[in-house]
């Protein structure tokens, strides 16, 4: 991929930022994300004053007096990280499933993608909040509904790479050398079947934040006083004639992540499918 | 094409039944019982198993199954657990104001969106389409629940122009005629407004992309050399191409009118079926909660093969390769 292309460059930047501000968390915040101090003096400060202690808020503080910069670094590391591995549980099962369909024949390759066709007609919203509402709403299980609600249509574009490369030329001279069927799949066809997915995931990621975020808006989700982008919106929606701030900061840095994410995933899509580069 | 409608329809049905089964596996898998919910902490433990008699969640499962799902063929879709009203009753009641949202922003997100998406691919890597899709992406990134509460901050606290919660003012019932109208489309405003801006985000780039793909095709390069003027060709040679798999997803959304809205009604107290589905999930309302999935798994399956016949219906092409297979 070039980095000329502006959204490669922008997409980059922008998750690579917040990717490191996320690690770096106690060093470029105050410290603690929920730490409270005289919750009368302290809450509802705008962005951009000191409260009496001295501790500056370039964000404001909320209705507790916790800190929004603070809260809104740590909470990149939930919204990121339920994000990122809740696609690589999708990418994980949707490369299994996809390449075994297109790899097999007869009834298991047919049961494999009647599963997958199964799956992608049950109502994805209704399945979380489903999932998420019976259990006790953790971080963890959100990564998990995501991930095993997000991996049908990544199967599908595997499925449909397999089965295009299995009868290429390559494939078959692999086959007359001899080479066990799963070396042929592992080495020969998967690394190649892989562009879509690379495709796929970028665009999963900034979803999946998204989808985290409805979750934990609804109450569903990350369980306060744990900070993410949606429980922090969620906590906001009530003081937003005081405090209006504490609402709009978690949700520019969603807009700006997902947007990031797309366009991150639209450049390498044309920059890995010549086909449609020409656009 | 009828055979291949038939098959769909087979396969329909079993993928509907699926989701119910699944749908009703969860909900008993699940801890906590609706009977404890109802009655709260202090009833006594008599009291819950009278209560889950009532309800028959003392029978085996399968003989829970059986019954729900002979009694929903039949169109008994029982009780709401929390509420006591029909649960056929609550959704139909809720189904208007939902309906009524999302095909109004569904007509307007595909009318703009084609429109934009036409204009950029028109003047593909020109300025305007750089600022087109930095706009559409924008949108396309807008989490509905946080742009609800943007809009509301603005248009409800700052400007105090429009009403941000439910489908009608306190006083709708005093109202008549053209004051009731109008006391409706100003509730409808933002939650309109919200909808409609995602969507364009979504179908616009959707568009661009569907209209860049048939541009690239040669018979527009030979309608170009015919002499076809610019303007034509867009309208009869390009559109009319690009149509076809707008239409597709314009089918693939259909389900988006029963359940399409969920936090943007959370949002603006709208009361549509996504509050209710909210609702009955939180509170373990197994009744609400089956039906609610299987309606929108069968409109799931109706949206997949509504599009396929749309499909069809704008391609010749597709009406042969069905007629083959």
């Amino acid at each position: 991929m070039r980095l000329r292309d502006p959204r490669a460059l922008f997409g980059l930047t922008v998750l690579a930022a917040v990717a490191i501000a996320a690690i770096a968390a106690p060093v470029v915040t105050a410290g603690n994300p929920n730490a409270q101090r005289d919750i009368v003096a302290t809450r509802f400060l705008p962005p951009l004053t000191a409260d009496l202690h001295g501790t500056f808020h370039p964000l404001g503080t909320d209705r507790f007096g916790r800190d929004v910069w603070t809260r809104l670094v740590y909470g990149a590391r939930i919204s990121l990280g339920v994000g990122l591995l809740a696609v690589v549980i999708s990418v994980a099962i949707g490369t299994a499933v996809g390449a075994a369909a297109g790899y097999l024949r007869g009834w298991p390759a047919m049961g494999l993608l009647g599963f997958t066709d199964f799956a992608l007609a049950l109502p994805r919203l209704v399945l979380l909040l489903l999932l998420a509402a019976l259990w006790q709403p953790s971080a963890a299980l959100v990564v998990v509904v995501l991930g095993l609600t997000g991996w049908m249509p990544i199967a599908r574009l595997v499925h449909g790479e397999v089965r295009g490369l299995a009868v290429r030329p390559f494939v078959e001279g692999a086959r007359a050398l001899g080479a066990r069927r799963a070396r042929v799949l592992w080495r020969h066809i998967l690394p190649n079947a892989l562009t879509p997915v690379i495709v796929a995931a970028a665009l999963g990621v900034g979803n999946a934040i998204l989808l985290e975020a409805s979750l934990s808006y609804l109450g569903l989700g990350v369980q306060p006083p744990t900070a993410s982008w949606g429980s922090m919106i969620a906590s906001g929606r009530d003081t937003l004639v005081n405090a209006p701030w504490v609402v709009t900061a978690p949700g520019l840095a969603l807009v700006l992540v997902v947007v990031a994410c797309t366009l991150l995933g639209d450049a390498l899509r044309d920059a890995l499918d010549p086909g449609a580069a020409k656009r | 094409m009828l055979r291949m409608l038939w098959q769909r329809a087979l396969v329909g049905v079993a993928v509907v039944t699926g989701v119910v089964t699944l749908t009703f596996l969860l909900l008993h898998a699940a801890p906590g019982d609706p009977a404890e919910r109802l009655l709260g902490p202090a009833a006594a433990p008599q009291q819950v198993e009278a209560v889950r008699h009532a309800l028959e969640l003392d029978r085996p499962l399968t003989v829970q199954y059986a019954s729900w799902l002979r009694r929903f063929v039949r169109g008994d879709w029982g009780t709401s657990i929390t509420t006591g009203r029909p649960v056929g009753a609550m959704l139909r009641a809720a189904w208007p104001a939902t309906a009524r949202l999302v095909a109004l922003s569904l007509l307007l997100s595909y009318a703009l969106g084609l429109l934009v998406g036409a204009v950029q691919a028109a003047r593909s890597r020109a300025r305007l389409d750089t600022t087109l899709s930095v706009a559409t992406v924008t949108l396309f990134a807008l989490p509905g629940f946080w742009l609800g509460l943007m809009l509301i901050m603005v248009f409800t606290y700052w400007l105090r122009v429009l009403p941000a919660f439910g489908a009608a003012g306190m006083d709708a019932d005093f109202l008549s005629g053209w004051a009731r109208i109008a006391d409706q489309l100003r509730h409808l405003a933002l939650p309109l407004l919200t909808l409609t801006l995602i969507g364009v985000g979504g179908t616009a780039r959707f568009a661009r992309g569907a209209i860049l793909d048939v541009l690239a095709q040669p018979f527009v390069a030979a309608a170009r050399a015919k002499g076809v003027s610019e303007s034509r060709v867009l309208a009869r040679h390009v559109l009319r191409n690009a149509l076809g798999p707008m239409l597709i997803l314009l089918g693939l959304s259909l389900p988006a009118l029963f359940s399409g809205a969920v936090l943007v009604e959370t949002v603006f107290a709208w009361p549509g079926v996504g509050r209710v589905m909210v609702e009955a999930v939180q509170s373990r309302d197994y009744p609400v909660v089956m039906a609610a999935t299987a309606v929108s798994a069968l409109l799931v399956v109706a949206g997949n093969i509504l599009a396929d016949v749309l499909a069809a219906w704008a391609d010749p092409r597709v009406r042969g390769a069905a007629r083959e297979a």
